[in-house]
């Protein structure tokens, strides 16, 4: 209840793992740990989407819609009617 | 004719050291109060601590100051060569985010200061927060050099360097009291216009206990939420600033009805629900925005507290107002 950060949009395809364990140095919050030569999703519902485990995942084996998670700089972006987000602060 | 010299010319090094000056303190200071926020910047390019040989570990960061001074304070007593990228006077995790620490700048970098003929190894060490920017094996791709992340905090850096494994504590980024009570100063004089006009609008328009209501609800936001933000009960920001406006609302609404004992019943209802609407509603507007200054809110639950909350907001409101009117109109 009063939890809007259950779900978020990161997808792992295990079957393209190629064990690097890359996903798991560049997480800030430990979304990923390994498993034997696999990365498995340890606490998904803690990503924040930062998009750093796609950007360094060399199979792809990772998806994520990352994008600032700032009230401020998406309302203001909707005010202004412009579609893609920017954060603001400087 | 192709221009070859910045192969073989001998690279440029800008000298630093790893003691912050006074002069370094005042302008973290000035950074933590908001002050000219794209003004704390450092000459991008390749920095030389210490006595760096060949084998001298090369390190990456942003090209603003607080993030260059906590590298170079953190590395005291060692060499180092530090990689700065032009980063526009943005630390590395937001800077990372917009790409502007990304795989690209790190690239152009290592080919214009020349690093690879000053160094023998192939490897440089970035902080994990430029991980949103950087293709750790594109990097590798287009230059050779291997990019390795080292922890969150650059504190950590020397016991890092003993082993170049970084402890799960050392991944995690947290956002503990003093994280969050640094942000205060930034976010109130970000707001200072807005406080000001308020306190003095209400104080025009009914007095000081209205000026005072205004200044409440901006000392709830900015300052008390922050502070609280772990102990206040549910996990959406807006409801925590819903929950925190009902506390600082209810002594305005007790008093406004204690102060008119002889008013009709649904006179000091509507006394008490202008305060207990409009407060929280505002209160949870301003902690809403906090979840800019987060370090775990996502996009996705972001968008969904918008979608949830703003329009109670508005509601709770605008509701709040008619009662004000109600009051003012109806005898």
């Amino acid at each position: 209840m009063f939890n809007a950060y259950l779900e978020n949009t990161l997808v792992y395809d295990p079957t393209l793992c190629n064990g690097c364990g890359m996903c798991v140095s560049v997480c800030p919050h430990a979304v990923f740990e390994m498993n034997g030569r696999k990365a498995v999703l340890l606490r998904p519902t803690a990503c924040m989407e930062c998009g750093a485990c796609q950007k360094n995942c060399v199979t792809a084996a990772i998806a994520v819609e990352s994008g600032v998670g700032c009230a401020n700089a998406m309302i203001r972006a909707a005010l202004a009617g412009k579609k893609e987000v920017e954060c603001s602060c400087g | 004719m192709i221009n070859l010299d910045i192969l073989t010319k001998a690279p440029r090094i800008l000298p630093t050291t790893s003691r912050l000056t006074i002069a370094d303190r005042w302008d973290h200071i000035l950074a933590r109060l908001a002050w000219k926020r794209n003004a704390h910047r450092v000459e991008p390019g390749l920095y030389a601590l210490g006595n760096p040989t060949p084998e001298t570990p090369v390190f990456v960061t942003a090209n603003y100051t607080l993030s260059f001074d906590a590298l170079r304070s953190a590395l005291m007593g060692m060499d180092a060569y530090l990689l700065v990228l032009d980063t526009q006077g943005v630390n590395v995790w937001c800077a990372a985010g917009k790409s502007t620490f990304g795989t690209d700048e790190i690239v152009n970098r290592v080919f214009t200061t020349g690093l690879k003929n000053l160094v023998s190894h192939r490897k440089l060490i970035l902080p994990q927060l430029g991980a949103p920017g950087v293709a750790a094996h594109e990097v590798k791709k287009r230059t050779g050099f291997l990019v390795e992340y080292g922890p969150v905090r650059a504190a950590d850096l020397p016991r890092y360097m003993k082993t170049h494994k970084a402890t799960s504590d050392m991944r995690r980024v947290c956002f503990g009291l003093r994280d969050r009570l640094v942000l205060i100063p930034v976010d109130i004089v970000q707001m200072l216009l807005w406080i000001t006009l308020a306190a003095l609008v209400f104080y025009l328009l009914g007095g000081w206990f209205s000026a005072l209501t205004a200044l409440t609800v901006f000392m709830a936001g900015l300052v008390l939420f922050p502070i609280l933000l772990p102990w206040i009960p549910t996990d959406d920001f807006s409801m925590k600033g819903l929950i925190l406006g009902v506390l600082v609302a209810l002594p305005f609404a007790i008093f406004a009805c204690l102060g008119n004992p002889d008013a009709h019943w649904w006179r000091q209802i509507l006394l008490a629900l202008q305060y207990l609407l409009i407060l929280p509603a505002t209160v949870a507007f301003i902690t809403l925005n906090f979840t800019g200054s987060s370090t775990f809110t996502s996009r996705t639950g972001v968008r969904k507290e918008i979608f949830t909350y703003v329009p109670v907001m508005a509601w709770m409101g605008g509701i709040g107002l008619a009662s004000t009117l109600a009051l003012l109109f109806i005898r």
